[in-house]
Order: structure tokens, then sequence, then C-alpha cells
């Protein structure tokens, strides 16, 4: 199975690198663009076929090491 | 008293350290290894800084699941003294030995210079050869020295004068909320701080405002 989770920063942790990107799609010449928050993507490819449990695992890798949850939330999508 | 400094792949402070505890105590530390999994009997326990892991995933996250951490988290419970220097700081953190986390630094930039530092609590058992509020020289060298907490645990580490360090007006060189540069537990046997006080023990460092941090937690009269 392929999964993909997602690590994005809460709300009103400040983000100095998603400053930083917005500050040059604005010089590249981007209209519109409102704000950037940057985060991370981990492609996993997981042995077996039981989703439920492939997402429980997922949830705990998150937990326990993908994700700081101080300052991330996380999502993760099994397909 | 008795020290031990852990050593993790990445990290490069670590000499500065044992070379720190060996002059200040007298005797060299233990080191112990990330794959073991007891701790000598010791006071204190050093986790130095550098880049352990090369900063893979977050800094000090990887560093922080190794068998190692488990046994200094161990100890800790005990109620055995734990200092994180920089990246220790960010292991500790990583850890959930210490409340927060440390972003990249606001300015986006690796910051490397003498900054100074105001105790913000005297009375700990890192900071008792301290003044209350004295201004202290330390250097810094870091990328991810931004402290963060949520409102609430900010409300209560301020409150519970676990905030140890902060950076004097007007040199903040982070972005640290509150100008934080050090904290502690609740309990009071753990301490992080992003400056390095190792560095600065001796007239050769041209100065020696780090030793009595040393002096404090070891014991070691002045």
């Amino acid at each position: 199975m392929k999964a993909r989770v997602t690590v994005t920063l809460k709300t009103g942790v400040l983000d100095p690198q998603g400053k930083a990107i917005e500050g040059a799609l604005k010089t590249l010449g981007f209209a519109g663009v409102g704000s950037v928050r940057q985060g991370k993507v981990f492609d996993v490819e997981l042995d077996g076929s039981d989703k439920a449990g492939a997402e429980e695992a997922l949830k705990a890798m998150c937990e326990k090491l993908l994700a700081n949850t101080v300052i991330e939330n996380y999502s993760v999508s099994v397909s | 008293m008795k020290s031990a400094v852990v050593l993790l792949p990445g990290l490069n402070r670590d000499r500065d350290m044992i070379a720190a505890l060996t002059k200040i105590s007298g005797q060299a530390p233990d080191t112990v290894w990330q794959t073991d999994t007891e701790i000598p009997d010791v006071d204190l326990i050093v986790v130095p800084g550098g880049f352990s892991y090369g900063d893979y995933l977050r800094c000090g996250a990887i560093a922080a699941r190794m068998p190692v951490m488990r046994a200094v988290a161990e100890k800790a419970q005990k109620g055995v003294m734990v200092i994180g220097v920089c990246n220790g700081f960010q292991i500790l953190l990583e850890a959930g030995l210490l409340p927060g986390a440390l972003m990249r630094n606001a300015s986006l930039k690796f910051v490397c210079r003498e900054v100074r530092l105001q105790v913000a609590n005297a009375n700990t058992a890192f900071t008792r050869r301290y003044q209350p509020g004295q201004v202290i020289r330390c250097p810094v060298a870091h990328h991810d020295g931004n402290y963060f907490a949520d409102a609430d645990t900010l409300k209560r580490i301020e409150d519970g004068g676990q905030v140890v360090f902060r950076y004097a007006e007007g040199t903040n060189p982070n972005g640290s909320v509150n100008d934080i540069a050090g904290i502690m537990n609740a309990r009071g046997n753990v301490l992080g701080l992003m400056p390095h006080p190792e560095d600065l023990i001796e007239d050769a460092h041209g100065g020696a405002d780090g030793r009595p941090l040393f002096e404090s937690v070891l014991g070691i009269a002045a």
C-alpha cells in the first residue's frame, strides 16, 4: 500500500520559512498570493492490505516521530 | 560530582563540553553512546551541541528517539541533573523532557556571535552562582533557536520561574518568544539552553561568564 503523510504547522505558530517563500512568490510576480505556510510530505510504502490498520500505524508514527505535535498537525491518507 | 556526556552521530561540541567539565570538576566525564541503554551512576548528564543526524526531519528529532535518550529520561525522573546545550536543548525538547519547541531563526540565517544573557532565575541548581538579573556574555551558534510555546505553556513556565536565561534587551538573535534563551523543567533538574556556556569558561576563551553555571550544578565553590 502507498500512503501519504502530510505535516503542517499549527495555526498560530510563526513560520519564517513560509513568509520567505511568500515574499519570493510575490517577487516573481505571482499576483493574489495571500499567505504561504510550508510543511512536509512523507510517502510511505506499507506491507499488507489492511487499510484501517495502516492508518492506525501511520498515526502512531506521526505521534512518535514524523510530527512534533507541539507545533505541527498531521494527516494521513492510504491509497 | 560525576558527570556524563551523551554522544550521538553529528554532534560536534562534545569535546568542548568534555574539556569544560574536566577543567571545572577536576575529573573527566563518562561518555555514553546513542545505543547505550544504561548510564553510569552520575550526578549530571550533558547533551552537547552539534547537528545530530544532520538535523534531518527536525533538529534533534531522531536523536531524541535513540535508546540513550530513554536512559536519560529515566535518570531525569530519578532527579539526576540534565543539561542540554544548543542541539542538546533541541533534543531534550523533542524527547519531551522540556516544554515547547525550537523553530527556524526568524532571520532564517545561521547566527554565530556573542550575545548577552540575563539570568532570569538565579534561584536554580544551575544558576545559584550568578546574581539575580545578572547579565553575562555568552556565544551562540545555531540556525534553529527560535523558542516557541503555546500561550498556556508559556504562562506556566513564566509563572513557574522555569525561564532561566533570557537574551538581554536588544540581543535576541533568533526571534524567541519573550527573549527566552534557556528553560528548565518544573522540577528544576533539567535545563536546556541555546547559548554555549562551555565555550566561555576560562581566560583563554576571552572570559569565564559560563563557568558559574557549571560550578552551580557541580556544587563547586567559585
